[in-house]
C-alpha cells in the first residue's frame, strides 16, 4: 500500500463520513475502483441492498427480546449505523430526527417511539410531501405535540404551529391566522389508544381521523380559502419557496457545514423545487457539487456520528454477539445526544454546541480507548496493513499512515508534531515480526492520540 | 490561561466566606402532595384513596402539614430550623411535559424557548473573567441546561472517583498522553476557519484544568460519614469533597430521577424519599463535621407536581409542585399557603401554584448571593422575606 493519500481516497473518505458513518482506508480502497459517481449512486439507492439481518442480534441479546424501550431502540439504531449496507437511510433518519424532534420523555410509549424512528428511516429519502403526510399521522409525533387535544370545539395549536415553524416554512413566512387555520385543518387527526397508556405505556396507539371532530368550516391559509383538511395544508406548505429553503438549510447543515453558505443553500433549494421535493436527487446533486467536495472537516460530528464512526474504525460491534451494545446509546447520551429523546421540539443544538467540557471529556475518553486498543479488530488490521509491506517505518510516515488508515484524515502540522515529540518518536521503527510487539504498542499510541485530537471531532 | 500543569489562579473565594449554592433536581415530577402532606384536610384522603399516606404515619410539621414517613432525616433537619418548605411553586400556564417544564425551571423563561440557563448567567456574574473552570460543577450525565451558557465554562462530572481524561491509561503513559493532549489543544492562529478549532482547544484545556484541579478532592478528603452507595449519595459525596477541597466552586448541581410515579407510587416514593432524605442528611452532617456547612444553601425542586386525584395505582403529571431550601442560613419553617384542594380552587385537577418559581430564584440570588436578580430571572417577581439569614450572622 502507499501512504501518499490519493485525491480520490481522500474524497471518498469525506463522502463516507458525511453520507455514511465513516470508513477505514481498507474500505475506501475497495470502493475506489467504482469511481465517485457510482459510489454516490449506490449510497442513494439504498433499496439495492438488503436491510441488516438482525436474527442473531435478537438471539444473542435475548434479555432484550421484544424490548422496544428507547434505550434499546437507540442502541439498535447505532448497531445499524455501524453495520448497515444502507448507511444513507440511517443517516437521513438522523437528520429528520433532529428536525422533527420527538422524544421519549413526553411520549412515554416505547413502541410508538420505535415506530417513529422507522417512519423517519423508511420515508426519509423519499418525497418531502409524503414525509410530512406520514409525520402528521405518526402517533408519537401527534402525542408529542398534543394533537389528541386538538378538537374542532377547542383548538390546540401546538402541532399546527410547529409544522409551520419548525418542520417546514420557518418563522416569518406565515401569520398567526395561518397557524390557527393550520391547527383547525388538523382537528380530528388524533390517536386511538385502545388500552390505557398508563401505567407503563407499552401499548401502541394508532393514528385515527375522527370526521366528527374535524372542523369543516372555511379556513384561510396562506391567502387561500376553503374547507381545508390536513393534507391540503401540506400540499400548500410544500409549494412555498420558504419550505424549499428551510429544507435546504437543514440539508446543508447536516451534510455540508456548520457555517451556512447562502449561495449553496439557494442552489440546494432550487434543485429541491425542480425535483418536486424528492429528497434523493437533491442529495445526489449535492454530493456531486464542488461545494460539498470542498467542505472537508467543516462539521462537528454529532455524538451518534462520533460513536458509530469510532466503532466502525475500531471494527467493534460488527458481530451481533459483542457485549456492551447497550453502552453505545449511553455513550451518545453522555456526549449530549440521547437518541429518541431530544431535549425539546427544536432538537439538539449542533455544531460548536456539541462541545462542552464534559461532552469533550466523554468523546476523548471514548475514542482514545477504542482506537488505542490493538485488541479491537479494526485496530489490529490497521497495524497489520501498515506493517505488511515493509520492515521499518520512520515516525512521520507512521503518523501519516495512521491518519490515512482512519479514513484519510487530515491533521494540523502542530498536531502531528505534538504526537511525534510527546511519544518520543525519532528513529525508524522496526515493524518486522521481530519488532512487531513494540511496533504494535507504538502504533496504538499514535492512533489513541489521533482519536483524542480536536481534528477527530470534525467530519 | 491554564499553565502546563493545569493550575489556575482561583478567585478570592478560596479562603474568604462566599455563598455556595447546591441544587438537587428530582426528575420525573415529584408528587408534592405526598411529600408535604395536608393531613388535616379530609379532601386529601378523598382524592388519594389508594396512594394516600395514612394520617398516623405522617411526620407532622405543624397542625396541618406533615412529611412523608420516609423523610425522617429531613424532619429532623426541619426540627433544627434548617429547612424551609415552600409549597405551591410553579409558573403560569403549567406544562405537563417533563422536558418543557424542566426547561422552564432551567432557563427561568416560561414564555420562550431559550437554551441559556439561569445558573449559567449566575456563573458569569460570579466569575466574569472565567478564572475558575470549577465555579460551577454538576454531577450526573452532562451539564444541565440550567448551567449552560455559551462562552461560560462549567464543569460536568459523571463521578469524581476516576474522573479524568485518558482514564484507560495510568501512570507515565497517562501523563505522556495528557501532555500530548495539551499540545494538540493549543490555540491556533486566528482565522475564520479556526474558530471551531479554537473553541475545541479552549474547551479541551478547560476540561484538562478541571480534571487536574478535581483530582485533589478525593485524596484530601477524610470523613466519618458513610454515604450510601446509590448515585445521589455518591453525587452529594462528590460535591462535599469538592467543597471541602476549597476549589472555589460556588454552584453545585446534582440530579436524581425516577419520580414519574404513574404506577406503583406507594412503594416507589417511599424508596426514593428514603434515599434522598438520607443523602441530604449525610451531606449536611459531613459539611458540619468539617465546619463547612455555614455558607451552603441547597434547593430541592422537581419540574412539576402531580394530579390531585390518584389514578388507582399512582398519579399522573400535574402542576403545583413545591420546593425545599435547606441549610444553616435558612430560616426554617413553612413558607406560603398550601394550595387548596377544594375542587373549585384546583386548576384542571391540579394544585394551583401560589408562587412563581422566579420568586424563589430571586430570593436565592438577592439574599444568598447579594446579586441583582432581575437581569437573571428576566423580571421582577418579588421575594420571600427573611427566608435566609444574613451571611455574616450565619
Amino acid at each position: 500500500m502507499t501512504i501518499t493519500v490519493s485525491t480520490d481516497i481522500s474524497l471518498i473518505g469525506h463522502l463516507m463520513r458525511r453520507a455514511a458513518f465513516g470508513a477505514p482506508a481498507s474500505e475506501l480502497e475497495a470502493l475506489a475502483g467504482q469511481g465517485y459517481d457510482a459510489i454516490v449512486n449506490d449510497l442513494l439507492h439504498s433499496e439495492r441492498h438488503p436491510r441488516l439481518e438482525e436474527d442473531l442480534l435478537e438471539r444473542y441479546h435475548s434479555e432484550h427480546a421484544g424490548d422496544l424501550s428507547y434505550q434499546w431502540t437507540s442502541s439498535r439504531w447505532l448497531y445499524r449505523m455501524i453495520n448497515t449496507a444502507r448507511p444513507l437511510e440511517e443517516k437521513v433518519a438522523l437528520m429528520w430526527h433532529g428536525t422533527f424532534a420527538t422524544g421519549a420523555s413526553k411520549v412515554i410509549n416505547p413502541p410508538s417511539m420505535n415506530a417513529h424512528y422507522e417512519m423517519l428511516r423508511d420515508y426519509g429519502l423519499g418525497n418531502f410531501r409524503v414525509l410530512l403526510q406520514k409525520l402528521s399521522r405518526d402517533p408519537a409525533m401527534l402525542f408529542w405535540l398534543d394533537q389528541q387535544t386538538n378538537h374542532s370545539a377547542a383548538v390546540n395549536e401546538n402541532y399546527g404551529r410547529e409544522l409551520l415553524e419548525l418542520f417546514s416554512m420557518g418563522r416569518g413566512n406565515y401569520t398567526e391566522d395561518d397557524v390557527r387555520a393550520c391547527a383547525r385543518a388538523f382537528t380530528g387527526w388524533t390517536l386511538d389508544q385502545v388500552i390505557p397508556r398508563y401505567p407503563h405505556g407499552y401499548y401502541p396507539p394508532r393514528f385515527v381521523y375522527r370526521e366528527e371532530d374535524h372542523d369543516h368550516g372555511l379556513k384561510t391559509f396562506l391567502g387561500k380559502t376553503g374547507d381545508w383538511n390536513g393534507d391540503d395544508i401540506i400540499d400548500m406548505i410544500v409549494e412555498q419557496p420558504a419550505t424549499a429553503s428551510f429544507v435546504a438549510r437543514k440539508v446543508f447543515g447536516f451534510f455540508v457545514s456548520d457555517e451556512p453558505d447562502n449561495a449553496v443553500i439557494s442552489d440546494i433549494s432550487r434543485s429541491f423545487q425542480q425535483s418536486g421535493y424528492e429528497i434523493r436527487p437533491v442529495l445526489g446533486h449535492l454530493f456531486r457539487s464542488d461545494a460539498f467536495k470542498k467542505a472537508r472537516f467543516k462539521r462537528v460530528k454529532s455524538p451518534a456520528e462520533f460513536v458509530a464512526g469510532t466503532e466502525r474504525l475500531a471494527g467493534a460491534h460488527r458481530e451481533a454477539h459483542q457485549f456492551g451494545l447497550d453502552g453505545l446509546s449511553e455513550a451518545t447520551g453522555l456526549m449530549g445526544q440521547q437518541l429518541l429523546n431530544p431535549p425539546t421540539v427544536e432538537g439538539w443544538h449542533t455544531g460548536r454546541e456539541w462541545i462542552d467540557s464534559s461532552f469533550l471529556v466523554q468523546r476523548v475518553n471514548f475514542a482514545s480507548d477504542r482506537l488505542g486498543n490493538p485488541a479491537n479488530p479494526g485496530i489490529a488490521s490497521v497495524i497489520e496493513r501498515i506493517a505488511s509491506d515493509r520492515t521499518t517505518i520512520n515516525p512521520d510516515d507512521l503518523i501519516e499512515a495512521c491518519l490515512y488508515e482512519m479514513g484519510a484524515l487530515e491533521a494540523m502540522d502542530a498536531t502531528k508534531q505534538a504526537i511525534k515529540s510527546e511519544l518520543e518518536l525519532a528513529a525508524p521503527l522496526d515493524c518486522s515480526q521481530h519488532g512487531r510487539q513494540e511496533f504494535t504498542g507504538i502504533t496504538a499510541d499514535v492512533l489513541r492520540l489521533i482519536a483524542s485530537s480536536r481534528e477527530f471531532q470534525l467530519a | 490561561m491554564p499553565s502546563e500543569n493545569g493550575t489556575r489562579r482561583l478567585d478570592g473565594s478560596r479562603d474568604g466566606r462566599h455563598p455556595v449554592f447546591a441544587v438537587l433536581q428530582l426528575s420525573g415530577g415529584n408528587d408534592f402532595l405526598n411529600t408535604v402532606i395536608p393531613y388535616a384536610d379530609p379532601l386529601y384522603f378523598d382524592y388519594r384513596k389508594t396512594v394516600g399516606i395514612p394520617d398516623g404515619q405522617v411526620l407532622r410539621l405543624n397542625d396541618r402539614l406533615g412529611l412523608h414517613p420516609a423523610m425522617g432525616p429531613i424532619k429532623s433537619l426541619f426540627d433544627q430550623g434548617k429547612v424551609a418548605v415552600i409549597p405551591g411553586v410553579g409558573y403560569p400556564e403549567p406544562d405537563r411535559s417533563h422536558f418543557r417544564s424542566m426547561d422552564i425551571w432551567h432557563t427561568a423563561e416560561p414564555a420562550r424557548y431559550i437554551s441559556e440557563g439561569w445558573l449559567g448567567r449566575v456563573i458569569r456574574e460570579l466569575d466574569p473573567k472565567k478564572e475558575n473552570v470549577l465555579t460551577g460543577v454538576s454531577f450526573g450525565s452532562g451539564l444541565p441546561r440550567a448551567m449552560y451558557l455559551p462562552g461560560t465554562p462549567a464543569t460536568s462530572v459523571s463521578q469524581l472517583e476516576g474522573y479524568g481524561l485518558m482514564t484507560s491509561l495510568a501512570g507515565a503513559r497517562q501523563r505522556q498522553a495528557l501532555k500530548a493532549f495539551t499540545r494538540m489543544y493549543m490555540p491556533v492562529e486566528f482565522d475564520e476557519a479556526a474558530m471551531i478549532l479554537n473553541h475545541l482547544g479552549q474547551t479541551g484545556r478547560d476540561a484538562l484544568a478541571a480534571v487536574d484541579l478535581l483530582k485533589v478532592a478525593p485524596t484530601t478528603y477524610e470523613s466519618r460519614i458513610e454515604y450510601a452507595s446509590d448515585p445521589l449519595s455518591q453525587s452529594l459525596k462528590g460535591i462535599a469533597q469538592i467543597h471541602l477541597a476549597r476549589l472555589g466552586t460556588r454552584i453545585f448541581y446534582a440530579e436524581f430521577g425516577g419520580f414519574d410515579v404513574h404506577g406503583n407510587e406507594v412503594a416507589t416514593q417511599a424508596k426514593l424519599w428514603g434515599i434522598v432524605s438520607r443523602a441530604i442528611n449525610d451531606f449536611f452532617a459531613d459539611l458540619q463535621a468539617h465546619n463547612a456547612a455555614d455558607d451552603v444553601v441547597m434547593l430541592v425542586f422537581s419540574e412539576f407536581g402531580r394530579r390531585v386525584r390518584d389514578n388507582g395505582n399512582g398519579t399522573d403529571h400535574g402542576s403545583g409542585g413545591g420546593a425545599f431550601l435547606i441549610g444553616e442560613r435558612v430560616n426554617g419553617g413553612v413558607y406560603a399557603e398550601y394550595p387548596s384542594l377544594e375542587p373549585s380552587k384546583q386548576l384542571n385537577g391540579d394544585l394551583r401554584f401560589n408562587n412563581d418559581f422566579r420568586m424563589l430564584y430571586t430570593t436565592i440570588l438577592e439574599e444568598h448571593f447579594g446579586m441583582p436578580a432581575a437581569p437573571i430571572v428576566n423580571g421582577n417577581f418579588g421575594r420571600f422575606d427573611r427566608l435566609l439569614k444574613p451571611l455574616a450572622a450565619a
